[in-house]
């Protein structure tokens, strides 16, 4: 392989690695201030549970925070590659692509890491108020951070608001509003959102489950704390059934979209090698070897079309016919991601999240009224419940950036033409070996870390006082 | 102005602050196996987390800056990140290395009760904290100094580094390593001076002076070896009173009433300022070339359209005085000194 290939797998694995803790990050930063904003609430209702409130705050805060800290350390990555292992792509959109990455830290990560200092060190120092309007304004910043990132990635997508200057030989920005409204952004950006709800949903969902389902061996379980898991429950199940809801429409959505800007790729999803009016959809296709017709296809009559087009006689473009079209338009090449795997990561995003639903649903049905279920099956099901989403949002990556291919600005600059010239392979294997190993030794600590968090249970807590006093006390909170 | 000379500045603004702000945070790293030392266990961890909790809150903060150094420079000068970044590929790597085992080190090390546990990630927020210290200086210096910059192909390619990864190691390059290190070192020394108490305190204040010395030879060393190859009027004058603040700083420390906060204030200004001059010293170029001026990047050749420049200064000009106003507010929150007494027990969490 050469410094091409190695400097793609290292996107593809650094990436899809921080992929993997941003959407707990986002979605559960929202859910942790909502349990803050319930308790916060219910001690002034006076409501004799509150406290339960507190619990779910603290305990799910605890998960958030270990999971934060990947986030954060393999953001900084993902900032410096760019110039580090795509140095031409970064001078050819530098113009444009730089600014979003610029506003994002400029508005979104300053925010956030400067406000959940705040709300992490700040249970005794702030008023009750002020602290629970620390852990918004973090969560906010979040979702601002994935605007941002999702406007650049867009652009890569579905490049708009620039012209190319042949004089400086780069893609120059003429329309900043486009950019930030290329209508790919504003519907990947609540398809992601509402996938990171899902991702958190579950996750607090399957920890809830886990641990009533325990309740029965263990009586011990204070009162306090069944009621704290049983609020859990019911938020994570809603939050990811809710979300699930979102990602069908915005998917859907979605997928019209994509149809109209990079038709190649709808078509690959879809291992539609001839164009086709009505278009099916497919269950399962298998194509030659040499991946130019299918051989063998279950289908499903007319829902391609739908999906693509909104219609269901609209008419959907094959493979082959873009591949020849594309060849007149942008000379000789193969044009065609790898098909086998748009094929089936397209497949598995939507999979993996209705089982996520499904597992929901049935845990919501076996705990109805409260009732302990004790179906050992549930339980194996609460466990993958939390991996379920966070598979889907790989996959769905991996299917969005690889159907791109072979383009890194699509219609514009190829990936091959993209990568550093000076960077040679001995330093780009030398890192990727390294992230790897590293990432390796991290993801198992971090799991770890995890499993022996949730398990542990809702904490202890004793509230806060209302307004800090200036004592000599231990801190409230320290490393 | 010219929007490019404005965006010069910005990004000397940006880097004045992640070396003055974290630049403490890494030299409070560096010191836990110093100060945060006891022949009793306990009580030598207790310290430990004195340290750590000194800078708990903000590090993460304070790390933003040169997320933002580096957004802004591929924003304004996309010619200027693509040609550093991957000149500096294999420092860039170990940086990276560095920052991420130390940000997990922060939040991981009280997780398990264990003694070896702690440790092992004491040593990582220690390697965490020096490498990057050391690193940023060798690559300022080798910016201020030049680099192997020819374009490729030659007939009008763009300006690349043509080096090697060992051309980066030169002694005045080191020499600007040893300068950060020490710089950072003594400026993490006297926060924690500032933010602590009792016997953490008088160590802090203790090590300071030995460090300050080492790093005011080294740094005044440092200078007058930049002033020889690459200098302006303006940049001498920056750098005579980035000198000057530090040695203040240093001497009020010693004042028989020693005032941490205005030391603190003379170490952030001395690092300030060192890094101002070093701009000063480059301006117009960004990244000189060696080999022929003409294929120095400049900020004229490296720079984004107008368009672009005119775009982020807004936005600059909005959004940092807020930014600036939050984090300050943050150090205001958390003002309190802090020892022993208020670890509360327990691993931590
Ligand atoms: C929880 C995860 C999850 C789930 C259950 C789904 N998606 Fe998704 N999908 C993502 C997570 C995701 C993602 C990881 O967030 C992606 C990658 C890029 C993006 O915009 O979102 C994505 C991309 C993505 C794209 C590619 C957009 C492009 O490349 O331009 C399409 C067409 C869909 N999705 C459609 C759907 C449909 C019809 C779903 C049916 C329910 C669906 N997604 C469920
Ligand atoms: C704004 C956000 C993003 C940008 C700017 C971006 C940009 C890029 C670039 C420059 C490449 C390298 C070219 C290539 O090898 O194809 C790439 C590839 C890739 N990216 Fe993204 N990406 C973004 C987000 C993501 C996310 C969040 C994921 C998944 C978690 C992801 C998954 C991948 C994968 C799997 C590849 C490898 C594709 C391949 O090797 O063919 N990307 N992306
Ligand atoms: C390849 C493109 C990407 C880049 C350059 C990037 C950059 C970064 C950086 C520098 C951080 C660390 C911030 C800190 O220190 O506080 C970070 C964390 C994070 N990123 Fe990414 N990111 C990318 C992909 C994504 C995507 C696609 C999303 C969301 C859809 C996202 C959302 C977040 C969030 C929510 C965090 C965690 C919060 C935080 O660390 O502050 N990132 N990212």
């Amino acid at each position: 392989m050469d410094a091409l290939a190695w400097a793609r797998w290292q996107f593809g694995i650094v990436t899809v690695y921080h992929f993997l803790f941003v959407p707990i990050t986002i979605g559960l930063s929202f859910l942790v201030a909502g349990f803050q904003t319930a308790w916060v609430r219910a001690e002034r209702r006076g409501d004799p549970h509150a406290l339960r409130w507190l619990k779910l705050t603290k305990f799910y805060g605890k998960l958030f925070l270990i999971n934060f800290a990947m986030g954060v350390v393999t953001g900084i990555v993902q900032e410096f590659q760019f110039g580090m292992n795509w140095s031409a792509y970064s001078r050819f959109v530098g113009d444009i692509f730089g600014a979003p990455l610029a506003i994002e830290a400029l508005l979104a990560f300053f925010l956030e890491s400067t406000f959940l200092g705040l709300w992490i060190f700040g249970w005794d120092k702030l008023k009750r108020g002020i602290h629970l309007a620390c852990i918004w304004i973090a969560a906010a910043g979040t979702a601002l951070s994935a605007y941002f990132i999702l406007a650049a990635n867009s652009f890569m997508q579905h490049p708009v608001g620039f012209t190319f200057n042949p004089k400086t030989n780069r893609a120059e920005l003429t329309d900043f509003g486009a950019v930030l409204t290329n209508k790919v952004t504003l519907i990947t950006f609540p398809h992601t959102i509402i996938g990171c709800f899902l991702t958190a949903g579950a996750l607090v969902a399957g920890v809830a489950l886990w641990h009533i389902m325990r309740e029965g061996k263990n009586a011990k379980t204070a009162d306090m704390d069944r009621r704290a898991y049983r609020s859990a429950l019911k938020v994570g199940v809603w939050t990811t059934l809710v979300a699930m809801v979102g990602m069908f429409i915005s998917g859907d959505i979605q997928g019209k979209i994509m149809t109209e800007v990079q038709p190649m790729k709808m078509a690959a999803a879809e291992a539609l090698y001839n164009t086709s009016q009505p278009a099916p959809f497919s269950l399962l296709t298998i194509g030659t070897l040499d991946g130019s017709e299918p051989v063998f296809s279950i289908e499903v009559p007319h829902l391609l079309s739908f999906l693509a087009t909104g219609s269901f006689d609209g008419k959907v473009q094959g493979i082959n016919d873009l591949q020849a079209e594309y060849e007149q338009k942008y000379g000789p090449g193969d044009y065609k991601p790898i098909i086998p795997v748009t094929y089936w990561t397209f497949r598995f995003m939507i999979l993996f999240g209705a089982l996520a639903a499904l597992v929901a649903l049935w845990a919501l049905w076996a705990t109805r009224r409260g009732r302990t279920p004790r179906t050992r099956w549930l339980r194996w099901a609460g466990l993958a419940l939390p991996l379920l989403p966070l598979a889907a949002n790989s996959v769905g990556w991996i299917f969005t950036e690889m159907g791109r291919q072979p383009w890194i600005v699509f219609g514009q600059m190829k990936t091959a033409q993209g990568v550093s010239p000076t960077v040679g392979t001995g330093e780009v294997m030398t890192s990727l070996t390294v992230f790897t190993l590293l990432y390796g030794v991290l993801a198992v600590v971090e799991v770890g870390l995890l499993l022996k968090y949730a398990k542990a249970g809702v904490p202890d807590v004793t509230p806060p006082p209302e307004t800090p006093a200036d004592s000599d006390a231990p801190l409230a909170f320290a490393y | 102005m010219e929007l490019t000379t404005l965006w010069f500045i910005l990004i000397a603004v940006l880097w004045t602050g992640y070396f003055v702000l974290e630049g403490f945070d890494f030299g409070v790293g560096m010191l836990l196996p110093v100060i945060g030392r006891a022949a009793d266990r306990d009580l030598g961890e207790r310290r430990r987390r004195v340290l750590i909790n000194t800078i708990g809150p903000v590090w993460d903060g304070n790390e933003v800056w040169v997320i933002t150094a580096g957004g802004a420079t591929f924003a304004a000068f996309p010619e200027w990140y693509a040609t550093m970044f991957s000149a500096f590929y294999l420092a860039l790597l170990l940086i990276l290395v560095a920052l991420i085992v130390r940000g997990v080190a922060f939040e991981y090390r009280g997780t398990r009760d264990s003694a070896r546990w702690r440790q092992r990630w004491d040593w990582c927020i220690v390697a965490g904290s020096a490498i990057p210290a050391f690193l940023w200086g060798v690559a300022f210096a080798n910016i201020v100094r030049g680099l192997k910059i020819a374009p490729r192909p030659l007939n009008g390619g763009p300006l690349e580094y043509i080096g090697g990864f060992w051309d980066l190691l030169n002694p005045y390059a080191l020499l600007g390593g040893l300068t950060t290190l020490l710089l950072f070192l003594t400026h993490g020394a006297i926060f924690l001076a500032l933010k602590t108490t009792g016997d953490v305190r008088d160590r802090a204040r203790n090590v300071a002076t030995g460090t300050g010395l080492a790093a005011a030879v080294v740094a005044v060393a440092f200078l007058l070896f930049t002033f020889s190859q690459r200098s302006t009027a303006w940049s001498i004058a920056t750098g005579v009173l980035a000198a000057a603040s530090f040695v203040a700083g240093l001497l009020v420390l010693r004042g028989r009433r020693p005032r941490e906060g205005w030391a603190f204030l003379g170490t952030a200004v001395a690092i300030g300022l060192t890094v101002v001059s070093l701009f000063l010293a480059l301006y117009p170029d960004v990244m000189p070339s060696t080999l022929r001026d003409e294929w120095s990047l400049t900020i004229h050749n490296a720079s984004s359209t107008p368009y672009t420049l005119k775009i982020m200064t807004w936005v600059a000009l909005v959004f940092t005085p807020l930014v600036l106003l939050y984090q300050g507010w943050t150090y205001w929150v958390f003002r309190k000194r802090i020892g022993v007494q208020h670890i509360p027990a327990g691993s931590g969490h």
